[in-house]
């Protein structure tokens, strides 16, 4: 249980430190509170594993500092830094049973037997795998193996967690039941806890702080609704929600409040249109979630921000109804009322919730809006 | 919490080479095999190109010193080198064309699947656990023997005159006896390469209608391409440095008809006494094994590193 | 259909009567071994006889025997194939495990020196045994071997570490496992199978080598080779004599060969083959 900073840090694999667009990881900057859950996501290659493995000390670090619960740790060896880790394989030592797996490093700690015996059971106990502690790892199911290795950062009682996407070689069910597992645990044991995951559902679901990161940069540090409602760029907001975001990019009109082009015509009202208002480029890029578009019927006289097109795709999903729409050229997906039918082909009418839009700068693509304090 | 993000880059997959923290204490661990070769390979080897220039004979300890070039210019012109030289590519060049052909064709013949193939194969292969100089005794003394050989009685059996085959065919003996060793080697080797040949290429070359020669054609030989060329190297390197066989059984005779390059430069040490010459002989056969050896390391390297990418 | 049995039974057959024939040789040792002198030396080959264990009794009594060989050969090939293991361990875990720049050129260049022919240095490592007083000493030749088998060993065991997961190390790390405790408790047990068949290669390799003993050894650290070697100019006096001391060399290489085949192929061609 501790609070773990990291300044600055920076891993470069070709030792040019100077060169930024090289950096694996870049400029990481994040103090977690005392016993926090905190999400590493971000598309594969963003430096969100090598972020983990530098606070395992797996990986050196080229700049910057780590500091565990107020100790700089950045050149600590793994085994001195008092954090136990789940690797992505799980990586269960194969000739020990699973008991010795649990105790191995409490063994190497010259732990008195029976308290190593009293610890390594009551893992078990937690993790329910009290019976499988004489098999050996070959021997398990992958999702009994799962918990041997959580069972093996258990019994250490560390200081902080570092879980290297634990649930990815689980299938889709189980993933799901661990998830909250992994949750319910944690709240139990109250220990900080790192976890990297490429799964935005995984990340919205289980983190309280969620880092999201691209090609090695820190796109976003929030909690998930924020992380939701207030994405600080396009890539945060396309990574963030399934489906993706829709994005319509536009020419500001001369109201300095509607986003248009040749295929569609949205007005900005309110905060939203003052800031594109105060913006004062030419063009922008309007965001919409699929959830936040809803179908109108032909007969419906409604026209206030309504996106005209041609239904391209449709995806019953039984409770409700994806479909791809093609707005000009522009392809936007909906979730509409399962209820509604609609064809390939048909025209069709779709309401935009003005007060949910999103506004990007068209080229730096990070939001205008500003979201409210914290 | 916004961070200080501009346009985005495109996506970059990045390799992650495995730098790790303590990698320098873990230098140690290396450094007494490293060590350990150095002194007993890349000093005497480098101790064998100095002896190369200098005056060495050991029957002459008066004469000392540096010789320039006199070594090799006393080597090249001995014809008892260009013998050698010759005798030494003549068998590697016969070994590896009988070893190489009979392999591949055994291979061929014991991929199938019949009853007893293991005990067969097993049986095949046992030459290659030979020891060479066991090799040389029992086929100079038990098969080639002019009277009492086996050989001699199978000639006599049909009606032929027996063959005296070590005094009247000596390159030809020691080729087979080599061959005899090696084949199982290429057998070996060549089988290993068509059993890892995926299953699936060949069902679908068969799918599209391909008939046995295009599937051989086209399948097996790209696929045993590698592994013909890995053997070839090898037994190319092995054939260069032939001794046991020799030194048990001909003695490089009758003449220099089978002194090959390690026996010559084995024989100016041993019995002629003169270090700098053998030396520079030393350095010859150290230059013909790396024209072979340095496309084989290639090789290996560039599957080191096919084999770290996995 | 008929016609292709006919094949099938062919091919069955020439498979057969190939592996005789390459096995002949072998065997017709063996049946000599049993023989009598003057059974083994006839123009006429006995194929059946009777049985006598009298020429192995004579190899392990005339001279200094069998033994006095036998004993320099397994302790030059079990010490040799031990040093090797002992230098080529810890060299592999730091090159799989942890892996610098170097460490492709620094595994090449080791298994390059595998190429270098023995008879390059030959002459300077002669005569500095020569004045080390190491020349037919046993421990003279044991190093020689295990510079012999050293980058096969390396080689062999890097490959074998290789197929360990990563993960297991950095697992051990995290778990507080120093360097030995890594190697001793966790590496070690996982890749036994795979040592022990290096060891084995480097074993069979070390028994068989003959160019070394030849040259550096005379009597007292004289091994098998040299032994079975000295029977060059017996001329048909000591045929199954020979026979039987080639036989009890021999044997006990092609059984462990017939265990060590796959691994045979894997250590030798460095893995291009497997």
């Amino acid at each position: 249980m501790a609070i773990v900073e990291l300044k600055h840090v920076v891993k470069n694999y070709s030792g040019k430190a100077s060169d930024a667009t090289a950096n694996a990881v870049d400029d990481f900057n994040l103090t977690t509170k005392d016993g926090e859950f905190i999400v590493l996501v971000g598309p594969s290659g963003c430096g969100k594993t090598t972020t983990m493995r530098m606070i395992a000390g797996l990986e050196s670090i080229s700049g910057g500092s780590i500091a565990i619960g107020g100790r700089d740790v950045s050149h600590v060896a793994p085994k001195d830094r008092d954090i136990a880790m789940v690797f992505q394989s799980y990586a269960l030592y194969p000739h020990m049973s699973v008991f010795e797996n649990m105790a191995f490093a409490l063994r190497l700690k010259k732990m008195p037997d029976a308290e190593i015996r009293t610890r390594v059971e009551d893992a078990a106990k937690v993790l329910d795998i009290a019976h499988l502690l004489e098999r050996k790892p070959r021997a398990l199911s992958g999702g009994q193996r799962q918990r041997v290795a959580l069972g093996r950062a258990i019994v250490r009682q560390p200081q902080v967690f570092l879980m290297d996407e634990p649930l990815s070689n689980l299938d889709a069910k189980l993933r799901v039941d661990t998830r909250a597992e992994i949750v319910k645990l944690h709240r139990k044991l109250g220990v900080t806890t790192f976890y990297v995951t490429h799964d935005q559902v995984e990340a919205m679901t289980m983190g309280q702080r969620i880092v999201v990161m691209l090609n090695g940069k820190v796109q976003q540090i929030d909690t998930p609704q924020r992380l939701y409602e207030w994405p600080a760029n396009m890539f945060v907001a396309g990574f963030i929600g399934t489906p993706s975001m829709n994005f319509l990019r536009g020419q500001i009109g001369t109201d300095k409040r509607t986003v248009a082009d040749a295929h569609f015509s949205l007005d900005l009202r309110g905060p939203r249109g003052d800031v594109l208002a105060a913006h004062g480029a030419a063009e922008a890029v309007v965001g919409i979630r699929p959830e936040h578009l809803s179908y109108l019927a032909p007969e419906d006289a409604y026209n206030d921000n309504v996106l005209n097109g041609t239904v391209e795709v449709v995806e019953p999903l039984g409770s409700v109804t994806m479909i791809q729409v093609l707005v000009g050229p522009h392809r936007v997906t909906a979730q509409i009322d399962s209820h509604v039918s609609v064809a390939m082909g048909d025209p069709i009418r779709l309401r935009c919730q003005t007060e949910k839009l999103h506004v990007f700068d068209a080229s730096s693509e990070r939001s205008l809006l500003q979201p409210p304090a914290a | 919490m916004t961070s200080p993000t501009v346009a985005l880059p495109p996506r970059v997959e990045r390799a992650k080479p495995k730098a790790r923290l303590s990698s320098a204490p873990v230098r140690r661990l290396l450094a007494p095999a490293v060590i350990f070769l150095f002194v007993w390979m890349i000093v005497p080897l480098v101790m064998t190109l100095y002896y190369a220039f200098r005056n060495y004979n050991l029957m002459m300890p008066d004469i000392r010193g540096f010789a320039g070039i006199m070594n090799f210019k006393l080597l090249f012109t001995d014809p008892t080198f260009w013998d050698a030289l010759l005798n030494t590519l003549i068998l590697v060049g016969a070994s590896l064309l009988i070893t190489v052909s009979l392999g591949l064709a055994l291979a061929l013949l014991f991929n199938r699947t019949f009853i007893g193939r293991g005990v067969a194969r097993t049986l095949a292969i046992a030459p290659f656990f030979v020891m060479p100089v066991v090799t040389g005794l029992i086929w100079k003394n038990m098969l080639f023997h002019p009277v009492y050989g086996l050989l001699s009685w199978v000639f006599r059996h049909f009606g032929l005159n027996p063959i005296d085959w070590l005094a009247h065919y000596p390159m030809l003996s020691i080729i087979i006896m080599v061959s005899w060793e090696w084949i199982p080697f290429a057998l070996l080797i060549l089988l290993t390469g068509l059993q890892s040949l995926p299953e699936d290429q060949i069902e679908a070359v068969r799918l599209d209608g391909a008939n046995k020669w295009q599937e051989f054609r086209h399948i097996v030989v790209p696929h045993l391409g590698q592994v013909l060329y890995v053997v070839v190297m090898l037994e190319s390197i092995f054939f260069l440095t032939s001794f046991a066989e020799i030194y048990t059984t001909t003695s490089g005779g009758p003449g220099t008809a089978t002194t090959n390059l390690p026996y010559y430069i084995y024989q100016a040490a041993f019995f002629q006494y003169d270090i700098g010459v053998s030396s520079a002989a030393a350095i010859g056969a150290v230059i013909l094994a790396n024209l072979f050896s340095i496309f084989l390391i290639r090789f290996v390297a560039g599957n080191l590193n096919a084999g770290s990418a996995r | 259909m008929n016609h292709r049995r006919y094949v099938d039974f062919l091919l069955t057959a020439l498979a057969y009567l190939v592996a005789l024939v390459m096995f002949f040789p072998i065997l017709w040792m063996l049946l000599t071994a049993f023989k009598t002198e003057q059974n083994a030396f006839t123009m006429t080959p006995h194929f059946l006889f009777v049985p006598t264990l009298e020429s192995f009794k004579v190899a392990f009594e005339q001279g200094s025997g069998y033994m006095h060989y036998a004993l320099n050969s397994a302790i030059s090939a079990v010490v040799s194939t031990l040093v090797g293991l002992l230098l080529a361990i810890p060299a592999a875990y730091a090159m799989a495990f942890y892996p610098t720049k170097r460490t492709d050129f620094t595994l090449v260049w080791m298994v390059s020196t595998k190429f270098i022919p023995a008879v390059g240095v030959l002459i300077p490592i002669y005569l500095v045994y020569k004045n080390l007083g190491l020349l037919d000493n046993i421990w003279g030749l044991t190093a020689l071997f295990t510079t012999m088998n050293l980058p096969l060993l390396v080689w062999m065991v890097y490959s074998y570490f290789k197929d360990i997961p990563k993960d297991i190390v950095e697992a051990a790390d995290i778990d507080g496992a120093n360097t030995l405790q890594t190697m001793l408790r966790v590496i070690l047990p996982l890749a036994l199978p795979g040592l022990a068949s290096s060891g084995l290669l480097a074993l069979i390799l070390a028994w068989n080598e003959s160019f070394w003993s030849l040259t550096m050894t005379d009597h007292s650290a004289a091994t098998l080779a040299v032994y079975i070697a000295s029977f060059k100019s017996a001329e048909g006096l000591f045929w199954a004599k020979m026979s039987a001391a080639s036989v009890l060399t021999v044997a006990p290489i092609i059984v462990l060969g017939w265990f060590a085949q796959r691994q045979m192929v894997r250590g030798l061609t460095f893995g291009a083959v497997k």
